[in-house]
């Protein structure tokens, strides 16, 4: 069987990596970028000689990919944008009354829908709040949900302080739950 | 006492690193007497569920491709990349 020619590679994994990119990063530009970042790196790199199977190898240096576009963005949007209170204080004191710390707005009583249907709206509904996050929050946060690696190798890779990735995290996390409870549990 | 900002700040930090003794007996603690606080922590694991279901449907949802006009772009760009 002759060797994949990198088109071959296009029109067989084209669409997984697409969808694998989409995914993951919000919007559909970028992951047409990272797709063709990906394949030309595949080209110009020699370490493909047939141990793994070919998606699995472009699925891994699609990785990469998606975390330089990620880097970029985490480094464009500098922290100050964030609000001068990094990196010990998280903020987030709307949810909490000032003196004690107790919760001022407290969260209300949902739970992920059991079937599919309803799943299905929760999954959008959820879609809908990440995308009304800052896009950096919503990356750190996306990548370290779904990434298989731990906390501190993610960090490295932004180039960013464990403590940064634990603020932003606690944000992301405090948006989207109000966010949900806005637009799912009062749907 | 942990208040219930400091709680849900280790809540949040528990799905991203180890919590040191400390801080889990300090948090179990206070999550005794809050139920919100424990709401607060069931639901930021359902989301984190949520956002890997979320991934994988759009992964395995075969509907989404490639749109055309990039696919020959790339095909382009490709085209004239060096080979190996």
């Amino acid at each position: 069987m002759p060797n994949p020619t990198p088109h071959d590679w296009l029109n067989e994994h084209g669409d997984y990596l697409y969808r694998f990119a989409l995914a993951r990063l919000r919007n559909p530009d970028q992951a047409e970028d990272v797709v063709q970042e990906t394949l030309l790196a595949a080209i110009q790199s020699q370490s493909y000689a047939g141990q793994s199977a070919p998606r699995t190898w472009l699925v891994g240096i699609l990785k990469h990919k998606i975390v330089d576009l990620i880097r970029r963005q985490v480094r464009e949007q500098p922290m100050e944008g964030l609000g001068e209170s990094l990196p010990d204080d998280p903020g987030m004191d709307e949810f909490f009354e000032e003196d004690g710390g107790h919760w001022s707005d407290k969260p209300l009583a949902w739970d992920m829908p059991d079937s599919a249907l309803e799943q299905k709206q929760f999954l959008a509904a959820l879609q809908a709040c990440m995308d009304r996050l800052p896009a950096k929050l919503a990356s750190l946060f996306m990548l370290r949900e779904v990434h298989e690696e731990d906390n501190e190798k993610i960090c490295k890779e932004l180039e960013i302080t464990a403590t940064n990735a634990w603020v932003m995290l606690y944000r992301a996390r405090m948006g989207l739950r109000k966010c949900l409870e806005l637009n799912w549990l009062n749907r | 006492m942990l208040s219930c900002k400091q709680a849900s700040q280790l809540l949040s930090q528990s799905l991203d690193r180890r919590l040191s003794w400390r801080e889990r007996m300090g948090l179990r603690l206070h999550l005794v007497m809050c139920d919100v606080c424990q709401r607060f922590g069931k639901q930021i694991v359902m989301m984190r569920t949520a956002v890997r279901l979320m991934v994988s449907a759009k992964e395995q949802d075969e509907r989404i491709c490639l749109p055309e006009a990039a696919k020959g772009r790339i095909a382009k760009v490709i085209g004239t990349g060096p080979l190996n």
